[in-house]
């Protein structure tokens, strides 16, 4: 299994992504977004950052980046591709997640370490979780508020698609989402940081099962 | 040329977290008639377009492609007609 992190203009979690990923040792390295092909990855990863500057709109101008046809070419592919944070944000602009994220209910960033409850356990992103677990992420954001009109969150709770809740919801987000993945469960984004979550020296390592859910899920696929 | 004045607002229906922390600072500030504070984004953009037809279309299609994303914001544009070396705002 190969793993490409995509390092956008102003992206600043695309190396703890990186870090991440060898701890669990994925063979992993960073590729930028002027490039054009994933065809020898398995799994891409949107990270955490200000992809462009977060001009216009969070993933406003990413979305348009030369990696990012690949990135769709990819997702349609049935490979994993996975935004966390602003990535979560460009999966939303491109259209490969439905809804939004907007300014925070109550305006600012918000950098804290916030509770989160597992809203499906049987999916590639949380299978080493317990069901109805609380685990603690990160979260860093002004923009989370997940926005989606009323038939989007009609179809996300029907399906399953949501996949982390907030439990003391930050930023407004409708139905406390966190996270959600697409019909096919290739596609995902959430607004917390799981990768600043992975080794015990930063006090918290609750991010840790997040990464053996992906890695068992494409072993078993392989 | 044209110049297109291109006002980008949130649809009605979302709310508007920056628009709501304005109002009760003019509230504050004793301006107590403010009844509602929309923030919105403003653009103007010059455009090579020689008849007001192309001109409509293409605005039409990247501010719909780019300056707004159309699960949340709407806009309305007003178009003229502008010299070659006119220097925006």
């Amino acid at each position: 299994m190969k793993a490409a992190v995509i390092s956008f203009p102003g992206s600043n979690c695309d190396f703890d992504m990186l870090y991440a990923l060898q701890e669990f040792g994925v063979d992993a390295e960073i590729v930028s977004a002027k490039h054009n092909n994933l065809k020898d990855y398995d799994a891409i990863f949107l990270p955490g950052g200000f992809s462009y500057g977060d001009y216009l709109r969070t993933g406003a101008i990413a979305r348009f980046s030369p990696i990012m046809s690949a990135v769709t070419q990819a997702a349609n592919d049935g490979k994993l591709i996975i935004g966390i944070c602003n990535g979560f944000q460009i999966l939303t602009e491109a259209g490969l997640l439905p809804g939004q994220l907007l300014t925070n209910q109550k305006p600012g960033f918000i950098c804290d370490e916030i509770a989160l409850s597992i809203a499906n356990p049987n999916t590639a992103y949380t299978n080493a979780y317990e069901a109805e677990e609380i685990i603690n992420i990160p979260v860093a954001h002004a923009e989370g508020n997940y926005y989606a009109d009323a038939e989007t969150l009609t179809k996300l709770e029907e399906n399953n698609l949501i996949i982390f809740r907030y439990v003391d919801n930050p930023n407004g987000s409708a139905h406390d989402i966190a996270g959600i993945m697409n019909e096919n469960g290739n596609v995902f984004g959430m607004m917390p940081h799981p990768e600043r979550a992975v080794d015990a020296v930063t006090g918290n390592d609750d991010g840790k099962n997040f990464f053996k859910s992906i890695l068992s899920g494409i072993l078993a696929g392989a | 040329m044209y110049l297109a004045k291109i006002y980008v607002t949130y649809k009605p229906s979302i709310l508007d977290p920056q628009g709501e922390v304005i109002k009760a600072a003019l509230n504050r500030m004793d301006y107590s008639g403010i009844e509602q504070v929309s923030q919105g984004k403003y653009f103007e953009i010059k455009l090579k377009a020689t008849d007001v037809d192309a001109a409509t279309s293409e605005v039409e299609s990247f501010t719909d492609a780019l300056l707004i994303n159309q699960n949340t914001e709407t806009y309305r544009f007003d178009l003229s007609l502008v010299a070659e070396d006119e220097v925006l705002s």
